[in-house]
């Protein structure tokens, strides 16, 4: 039995806010199949029921679920099509996909592939917490899937770790749930996030934050009994009694996909490689969301989606070969940065931005650009830099930057 | 299951539905005796069979003349066959041991005759360049190694449940939520009293594992202590298979085989495991010494390893003693036979231990003849990576879209299989057995994505089965 063929001038893989987006946009004059391996269209957002979504998309503020619902009508409206529980499950050549939905096995065969397959948090045994393993310990997505689209209960005590914005919207899901969070636990030395968001929630919500901790272990046999919690500043343990423990946060991008494909990957994002078109190493074949900067807010997703739209569009006429120039590297504090290619003749990136993430806190942020050995590019930024969020930098300061020189790295002075 | 009580009378009592009592039962299941196999959890295979590295040993390094190098030996040629027919993942990825010092290196000749002598013949030993060859990606300082081409991997979670699903089709009755409380042999029967009825049977067969000490007291021997050596193991991302295309062992010390890198039968790449003698039979719980012991030697074995995601940490009890053989006896006036001491060999070793109790009891003039009209050996589910599986069967995806249906994406289940899981002979009692018969929720992101679909479908397939 050979598989049915499908033919579109773009596939986009992933329905979140990326892969909507740029569906949306590319619907007005070409033929765009989005394909997704859930039972619904909408990303992420789809299970995060609690308002603060389509901000600098949408220009309102809204709730996850009524997001994710109007990214999958504007993509419809557009003309694309949208196909749900169709998984990718590899490559049948460039550009040519392999799927397995109820309507059978497909090969899916693109003008453009555009990956837009999002990030999840790295779940328990990722991190290496040890202990032993029983029921109870959850991350994020799977918490929201529970609760917001299966209304279970977790249970009754729960520790979250990390201090993210994502912590922030699992301590919300879990008081919707009736589940009382008795600790927030982070090794970072301040609570991640936006100032606002964390005093607001710290008020309101109610929950203690410890900083410097890192979880050591997990209590229980059959079910969660505890965690034992080690404070980085003093060396001492104790132990927190809990039925629950949400991991939150630790983004790692789904990049099997890219990786199946042989796509360059970035070792520090661990996404595939992307200049600021959002091409990749493979012809055709871009990337967006946060596959390429784990992660960043819903709206900047969607933002990305837009602006790959113009890249793809100018692939399927054109044909450019793959883009090649220099690498754009992150130094301390600093993990990642997206995009991390720097190439002649392309645009600037979405909303004009570098991203960076980082793994420490400086109030009054002093960014400096080097390559070659020589400063090119530094710029001082009214906004702070903190962990777990995504940092902002304009894209101008690589301005002076050689696309054919050695490597930049982008850091704080 | 357990909350039921049934008293149950047979000619032979299994006492224990792990790899070994699952393999007995299947055995003597097949021949005109009765037989109940009783198992104190709520699955088949639950304790320390899943824990296994899930090896099918050669047995090249037992010490020659022992029991347990013999039965390793036969059980190997015999899961070898049985797993063609049952549908059992096996993959022949041969392994290699690695000398690092030149004291290794002086013990892989010596080694090598040993494989001769327990009558493997095709280990060869190679200098480090061919080591390198085969395996690029091992970290430096390789001085030689020996190959020995047909140790392989298996699915021990299919190996058990085929064994018991067989059983169960042969008639044996299995017991589920019984712990076994006291034992009262008289004359002609024993009656074994559990947490959820008597069980009266004519001979009982102690394949109870860590609990085998316990078992064997409870008729009046002391024989052995059960001293559970926990193994922490780590498994690491499909996106690291590449790097490790066969077993690789380092030479064998007095305390076990010491830590190895193995592929996976489900595409992963293992590392581990530790051993350490510990007191608590039920303590599985992975430690940071221990992981942290296993990245460094990941890191020196082969370093790209470390690049990669963890996808699962978890520990086994080894149900060690203290005698370096397997314990197996048969006692004629209690009509007990007892199978202590069954290390991680005993899954290799498994349908081996079962024949060798039929020839004891056969010696012993019980009529273990086989009957005849026995049901066709049963079909499991594939759930090994190298071998096709429903979401890329377009064929069977056209008969029966559910097969089209992905639920579990990191290991690519789909909704077909999970139905089929909770409708099997043995169905799935919690998500771990439905993880067992399906790798639902096995996967890279541990739920994130499908834990509430797959609990949800589990919850629904019990509840059915309620109504």
């Amino acid at each position: 039995m050979t598989p049915g063929e499908v033919v579109a001038d773009v596939v986009v893989v992933g329905a979140g806010p990326a892969g909507l987006t740029a569906a949306r946009e590319l619907a007005r004059d070409r033929r765009v199949l989005v394909l997704d391996r859930e039972s619904e269209a909408g990303g992420i957002p789809r299970h995060s029921d609690h308002l603060g979504y389509g901000v600098r998309d949408l220009r309102r503020v809204t709730s996850g679920p009524a997001y994710a619902r109007r990214l999958v009508a504007n993509a419809l409206d557009a003309g694309a099509e949208v196909r749900t529980e169709a998984t990718v499950t590899g490559w049948a050549g460039e550009r040519v996909l392999e799927v397995t939905s109820p309507q059978g096995r497909l090969v899916v065969r693109g003008g453009a592939v555009l990956l837009a397959t999002g990030a999840r948090e790295r779940p328990r045994p990722a991190r290496l917490v040890p202990g032993d393993r029983p029921a109870g310990v959850l991350t994020t997505g799977l918490l929201q899937n529970l609760v917001h689209l299966q209304h279970r209960s977790p249970g009754r005590r729960a520790v979250v770790v990390g201090a993210e914005l994502v912590s922030w919207s699992a301590v919300l899901t879990l008081r919707e749930a009736g589940t009382e969070t008795v600790l927030l636990a982070t090794e970072h030395e301040r609570g991640e996030s936006y100032a606002a968001v964390r005093a607001t929630a710290r008020l309101a919500l109610r929950v203690p934050v410890a900083t410097c901790t890192r979880v050591v272990r997990v209590i229980g046999h059959d079910a969660v009994e505890g965690v034992e919690l080690l404070d980085l500043r003093t060396g001492r343990r104790r132990v927190v009694a809990c039925d629950t423990v949400v991991f939150t946060g630790d983004w790692i991008p789904d990049h099997e996909l890219a990786r199946l494909g042989g796509l360059d990957l970035d070792p520090a994002t661990r996404g595939p490689r992307v200049d600021s078109a959002l091409r990749t190493s493979a012809a055709g074949v871009l990337a967006a969301g946060n596959l390429v900067h784990p992660v960043d807010t819903a709206d900047a997703a969607a933002l990305d989606g837009r602006h790959v739209a113009d890249q793809v569009r100018r692939w399927l006429d054109l044909g450019e070969p793959p883009p090649r120039g220099a690498r754009i590297v992150a130094v301390e504090p600093f993990r990642w940065v997206a995009p991390s290619l720097l190439v002649p003749g392309a645009p600037a990136p979405a909303r004009r931005r570098l991203l960076l993430w980082a793994e420490d806190s400086r109030l009054v942020p002093r960014v400096v650009a080097r390559q070659d050995g020589r400063e090119v590019g530094r710029r001082s930024l009214p906004w702070p830099v903190a962990p777990g969020r995504v940092f902002r930098v304009p894209w101008s300061l690589l301005e002076r930057a050689d696309p054919l020189g050695g490597d930049v790295t982008i850091g704080l002075l | 299951m357990s909350d039921v009580r049934v008293d149950v009378a047979v000619d032979v009592a299994v006492v224990g539905a792990g790899i070994v009592g699952c393999a007995v039962a299947r055995e003597l299941s097949g021949t005109g005796l009765s037989v109940a196999l009783l198992e104190a959890r709520d699955d088949v295979g639950d304790a320390t069979s899943k824990a296994n590295t899930a090896i099918l040993h050669t047995g090249f390094d037992a010490t020659p003349g022992t029991l347990e190098a013999r039965l390793v030996r036969r059980g190997y040629d015999l899961l070898s066959s049985y797993a063609v027919d049952a549908g059992i993942p096996v993959e022949r990825v041969g392994a290699v041991l690695v000398a690092w010092d030149d004291e290794q290196l002086d013990a892989l000749p010596k080694l090598h005759a040993k494989a001769v002598a327990n009558g493997y013949l095709r280990g060869e030993l190679v200098d480090a360049a061919e080591v390198y060859r085969r395996l690029p990606h091992l970290g430096p300082g390789a001085l030689g190694g020996l190959v020995i081409p047909d140790e392989s991997i298996v699915c021990s979670w299919t190996s058990a449940l085929a064994f018991a699903t067989e059983a169960v089709h042969r008639g044996t009755t299995l017991l589920l939520g019984r712990r076994v409380t006291g034992v009262d042999v008289g004359a002609d029967a024993t009656v074994l009293r559990t947490s959820a009825g008597d069980v009266t049977t004519r001979w009982v067969v102690n394949a109870a594992g860590l609990g085998a000490d316990t078992i064997d007291r409870l008729l009046g021997h002391d024989r052995f202590t059960v001293v559970p050596r926990r193994g922490e193991l780590l498994v690491f991302d499909k996106l690291a298979r590449r790097l490790v295309d066969h077993i690789v062992l380092p030479v064998p010390t007095a305390r076990g085989k010491g830590v190895l890198v193995s592929p996976t039968i489900y595409g992963n790449v293992m590392l581990g495991p530790t051993s350490e003698d510990i007191e608590d039979r039920r303590d599985t719980s992975t430690t940071e010494a221990g992981l942290a012991f296993l990245l460094g030697k990941g890191r020196a074995l082969v370093p790209d390893l470390l690049d990669e995601e963890v996808t699962a940490a978890y520990a086994g009890l080894r149900a060690a003693t203290e005698h370096a053989d397997y314990v197996v006896d048969l006692d004629a006036v209690q009509r007990y036979v007892v199978l202590g001491g069954i290390r991680s060999t005993g899954l290799t070793a498994s349908m081996a231990l079962a024949e060798h109790v039929a020839g004891l009891l056969a010696a012993h003039g019980v009529d273990t003849a086989p009957r005849g009209g026995l049901p066709p050996v049963p079909r499991m589910p594939t759930i090994g990576e190298a071998f096709p599986r429903p979401y890329a069967d377009a064929a069977r995806i056209a008969q029966d879209p559910e097969y089209g249906r992905v639920v579990c994406f990191c290991e690519r289940v789909t909704r077909g299989e999970i139905r089929d899981a909770l409708a099997s002979t043995i169905p799935p009692s919690d998500v771990d057995g439905l993880r067992r018969r399906t790798r639902a929720l096995m996967g890279r992101c541990q739920g994130f994505y499908c834990g509430a679909e797959v609990t949800r479908l589990l919850a629904a397939g019990a509840a059915g089965e309620r109504s």
